[in-house]
C-alpha cells in the first residue's frame, strides 16, 4: 500500500503549488487554474483519509467539493469573459479600478 | 375680605396686566393700554389698602400673617414655600410702594404718550410692580430672591428701553451685571443661612435668633449677615457697586422715579430690617453697614455739588439718600430708616417726575446750564420741585426733616451710633441742602439760559402729569407728620417688628448716656447745615453766579475729580473690566474655544481620522495580486491559531 503520508505530501505540494501561482501569476485564465488545482489537491487529500479510514465521508465530500468547483468556474469564466471585453486585457494587474 | 385674599389681589393683578400687555399689547389701542396698567396698579393700591386695614383690625393683632399657598420646593431638608408673611412692616411697604407706583403710572400716561412702545412700557412696569410686592410679601429667603432677581430683570429691560440707543442698552447691562455681583454675596449667604438653620423661613429663622443666647455663633452670623448686605450693596448702590444708578438715567423718567428712587433701590434695606435680628447678633456687620452707609452718603453728596445733568445729580442724590437709610440700619434704629424709605420714596419720586416735566418741556435737554428761569412758564411743576426740595434738604415741617432727623438722632445717642457718623451724616445733610437748591436756583430761577427755540416751545405739563405732582407733594409734607420728636408713633408702631433687635442691641451695649437735650442738640446741628447749605446756594448760583466758575477755576483739581465722579468708573474700567475683556480674548476665546475646542476636540478628531484613513487607505490599492496574498496570510494564521489552540 502506498503510505497515507505520500498522499497528503503530494496533496500538500499541489496545494502549495496552486497557492504559489495564485500570486505568482498575472493571466487571469491561470490564476483560476491554480484555484481549480487547490480545490482538487484537497480532494485528494480527502479521498486519501477516505481510504485510509475505510469511511465513505471523505468520497462525498469530495462530491461537494467538485460541484461547487464546477459551479464557481462557470460563474468566475463568465465574468472573467465580461471584463476581458471591458479591458482587452487579461493581465490581473490592469484590473485595478477598484482602488481608492 | 380675608387676608389670603387680599393679599393676592395685591399681587396678581399686575402681574395679569403684565402678560395681557405684553402679548396683546400691540393690538391694543394707547387707551386701553393705559386702563390695563393704571388699573392694575390702582387695584394693587387699593388692596394694598385694604389688607392694612384688615389687619390693623384682626383681633388679637397677630405679629404677622402667614399663608402658605402651594408648595415650591421640596428637596431634602429644603423647603420653601409660595408663602406670603405680612406684618406692621410689610403693611409700610406695601402701601408706600402701591401708592408710589399707582401715581407714577398715572403719570407715564402722559410721559410716553408719544414715545413707541407705549404698550411694551406698561407691560414691563406692571411686571416690576409685581416682583416688587412679590419681595416685601414673601415668607421666605428664597421667594425675597425671586423677587430680587425680578426687579432686577424688570430694571435692565426698562433702562434698555430705547435699546436702539447705544448708551440705554449699555446702561442696561451694567446695571445687571452690577447688581449680579452682589447677588453672588447675597446666594452665598443663603446658602451659609440654610446650612446655620436648616431653613430659609423667615418664621423659622426668626424663632431659632430669638432663642439663641447673644454673642452665641457670632462668627457664623456675621458671615451670613455681610454676604446678605453684599446683595444690598447691590442693589441699593452703595459703595462699591454704585455704579449703576448714574447711568440708569437712561431710562425713560417715570423708570427713575418708580424703580431707582422709590422702590426697587430700597429693597436692600428691606432686606437689611427684614433681617434685622440676624444682624442684631452680629454687631460687626452692622458697624459695616453704618459705615459704608455714611460713606456713601458722604461720597454721592460731593459728587452731586457738581453735576450739571439734573436726572444725574438726582442719581447721586438717590445713593447718598440711600445710605442714609443704612446708617439707620446701621446704628440700630430700624425704624428711622424705613421712615425715611418711606418719605423718600414720596419726595424722591416726585423730584423725578418733576425733572421729567422739565425735561419734557424742553424736548430731552436735561443740562441745567441750558435751564433757569422756568418758574414763570412751568408753575405747578415749579412748585412741586420746590416742596420735594424743601423735604430733602430736611426743612423743619416738611417729612424729609423729621426722617432725617431720627436717623441722626440714631447716629447721635443710639448704642452703635458713632461720634464720626454722626458729624459726617450731618454734614452730608448739608451738602444736601447746598445741592438741591443749586439744582432748583439753576433750572427754575435766575435769567433764562435756555436755547432760542427751546424757550419759545416750553410749556407747562398737561394734567395728566401734573395731577400725580400734587398727590405726590401732599404726601412728601404729611408723610414725616407719622412721626414727631416728641410724639414717636410711627417708631413705636414698628416697635414689634423691630423690638427684638433693638432690644438685644442696647442689653449688649447701652445707649450714650443722654440728657433730654440730646434730641435738641441734634435738631440744632441739622438745622445749622442746612440754613448754611441753602445761603451758600443762594450766594453761589443767585447772588454772584459767576462765583463757581471761578471756584472751579481756582481749585481746577478738585473741581475736576468731583465732576468726573472721582473717576470711579476709570478705575473700575481699568481694574476689572480690562483684565476681564482681555482674559476672555486670549484665554478663554483664542485658546480654549478657538484652540481646544474648535481645534483639536473638533477639527483634530476630523484630521485625525483622515490620517488614519490615508494609512489604511493603502490597502485598497485596485491591486488583486495584494488581495490574494492578504487572504493567504490570513487564513496562515487563523490556522496556526486552531492548530496552537487544540
Amino acid at each position: 500500500m502506498v503510505p497515507l503520508s505520500h498522499y497528503l505530501a503530494l496533496s500538500a505540494i499541489l496545494f502549495a503549488l496552486g497557492v504559489a501561482g495564485f500570486l505568482i501569476r498575472r493571466n487571469v485564465i491561470t490564476i483560476f487554474m491554480c484555484i481549480e488545482l487547490m480545490l482538487n489537491a484537497v480532494n485528494l487529500a480527502f479521498i486519501a483519509f477516505a481510504r485510509h479510514l475505510g469511511r465513505a465521508d471523505g468520497q462525498i465530500l469530495v462530491f461537494f467539493v467538485i460541484v461547487v468547483a464546477a459551479a464557481e468556474a462557470a460563474v468566475g469564466l463568465a465574468i472573467i469573459i465580461a471584463l476581458y471585453r471591458n479591458h482587452e486585457s487579461l493581465s490581473i494587474d490592469d484590473l485595478d479600478s477598484m482602488k481608492l | 375680605m380675608t387676608m389670603e385674599v387680599l393679599l393676592l389681589l395685591i399681587l396678581l393683578p399686575p402681574l395679569a396686566a403684565a402678560a395681557l400687555n405684553g402679548v396683546f399689547g400691540r393690538r391694543f389701542s394707547q387707551a386701553q393700554v393705559s386702563w390695563l396698567g393704571c388699573g392694575a396698579a390702582g387695584l394693587s393700591m387699593v388692596s394694598a389698602l385694604a389688607a392694612a386695614w384688615t389687619f390693623s383690625h384682626l383681633t388679637p393683632e397677630p405679629s404677622a400673617f402667614v399663608h402658605r399657598y402651594f408648595t415650591w420646593i421640596e428637596a431634602g431638608s429644603l423647603r420653601a414655600d409660595f408663602a406670603l408673611y405680612y406684618d406692621r412692616l410689610t403693611l409700610v411697604m406695601t402701601v408706600t410702594v402701591t401708592v408710589v407706583a399707582f401715581l407714577i403710572h398715572l403719570y407715564a400716561r402722559g410721559y410716553m404718550e408719544h414715545e413707541g412702545g407705549y404698550y411694551r412700557f406698561f407691560s414691563y412696569l406692571n411686571l416690576f410692580l409685581f416682583m416688587m410686592l412679590t419681595l416685601v410679601t414673601a415668607a421666605n429667603y428664597p421667594l425675597l430672591f425671586v423677587g430680587w432677581e425680578g426687579v432686577g430683570l424688570c430694571s435692565y429691560l426698562l433702562i434698555g428701553f430705547y435699546f436702539r440707543k447705544r448708551s440705554a442698552a449699555d446702561a442696561g447691562k451694567k446695571a445687571f451685571i452690577v447688581t449680579r455681583t452682589g447677588d453672588a454675596g447675597f446666594t452665598v449667604g443663603l446658602a451659609l443661612l440654610f446650612w446655620t438653620f436648616g431653613s430659609l423661613d423667615f418664621g423659622d429663622v426668626s424663632a431659632s435668633l430669638q432663642a439663641l443666647p447673644a454673642g452665641q455663633m457670632e462668627g457664623t452670623l456675621t458671615a451670613i449677615a455681610i454676604l446678605l448686605f453684599m446683595g444690598a450693596v447691590g442693589k441699593s448702590a452703595q459703595i462699591p457697586l454704585f455704579v449703576w444708578l448714574p447711568d440708569a438715567m437712561e431710562g425713560p423718567t417715570p423708570v427713575s422715579a418708580l424703580i431707582h428712587a422709590a422702590t426697587m433701590v430700597t429693597a436692600g434695606v428691606y432686606l437689611v430690617a427684614r433681617s434685622s435680628l440676624l444682624f442684631a447678633h452680629a454687631p460687626l456687620a452692622l458697624e459695616i453697614v453704618g459705615g459704608i452707609g455714611c460713606l456713601t452718603a458722604l461720597f454721592a453728596a460731593t459728587i452731586a455739588l457738581t453735576q450739571n445733568d439734573l436726572k444725574r445729580l438726582l442719581a447721586y442724590s438717590t445713593i447718598s439718600q440711600l445710605g442714609y437709610m443704612f446708617v439707620g440700619c446701621g446704628v440700630g434704629v430700624f425704624a428711622a430708616g424705613i421712615f425715611h424709605l418711606m418719605t423718600h420714596a414720596f419726595f424722591k419720586s416726585l423730584l423725578f417726575l418733576t425733572a421729567g416735566s422739565v425735561m419734557h418741556a424742553l424736548s430731552g435737554e436735561l443740562d441745567m446750564q441750558k435751564m433757569g428761569g422756568l418758574r414763570h412758564k412751568m408753575g405747578t411743576t415749579y412748585g412741586t420741585f420746590l416742596i420735594a426740595t424743601l423735604a430733602i434738604s430736611g426743612i423743619p415741617g416738611f417729612s424729609g426733616f423729621f426722617s432725617k432727623d431720627e436717623i441722626l438722632l440714631g447716629a447721635f445717642e443710639a448704642p452703635l451710633g458713632k461720634p464720626w457718623i454722626f458729624w459726617l451724616a450731618t454734614l452730608t445733610a448739608g451738602l444736601t441742602a447746598f445741592y438741591m437748591f443749586r439744582a432748583l436756583f439753576l433750572t427754575f430761577h435766575g435769567s433764562s439760559r435756555l436755547a432760542p427755540q427751546a424757550a419759545q416751545q416750553v410749556h407747562e405739563s398737561g394734567r395728566k402729569m401734573t395731577a400725580p405732582f400734587m398727590v405726590l407733594a401732599v404726601f412728601s409734607v404729611i408723610a414725616g407728620y407719622v412721626n414727631l420728636p416728641g410724639a414717636p408713633w410711627f417708631v413705636r408702631y414698628l416697635e414689634p417688628v423691630f423690638g427684638p433687635a433693638e432690644g438685644l442691641l442696647s442689653s449688649a451695649a447701652p445707649a450714650h448716656s443722654t440728657e433730654g437735650h440730646a434730641g435738641l442738640l441734634v435738631m440744632g446741628m441739622s438745622l445749622l447745615v442746612v440754613a448754611v447749605g441753602i445761603l451758600l446756594a443762594y450766594w453761589f448760583y443767585l447772588k454772584t453766579p459767576e462765583l463757581p466758575r471761578h471756584l472751579a477755576e481756582r481749585f481746577r483739581l478738585a473741581y475736576r475729580v468731583l465732576i468726573n465722579k472721582y473717576y470711579v468708573d476709570e478705575i473700575y474700567n481699568w481694574l476689572i473690566v480690562r483684565p476681564i475683556r482681555w482674559g476672555s480674548d486670549k484665554i478663554l476665546w483664542r485658546g480654549l474655544d478657538a484652540g481646544a475646542i474648535d481645534g483639536m476636540m473638533v477639527e483634530g478628531t476630523a484630521s485625525g481620522a483622515v490620517s488614519v484613513g490615508n494609512v489604511l487607505r493603502r490597502m485598497q490599492s485596485g491591486y488583486v495580486r495584494s488581495y490574494a496574498a492578504w487572504i493567504l496570510l490570513g487564513a496562515v494564521l487563523w490556522l496556526g491559531y486552531v492548530l496552537w489552540l487544540s
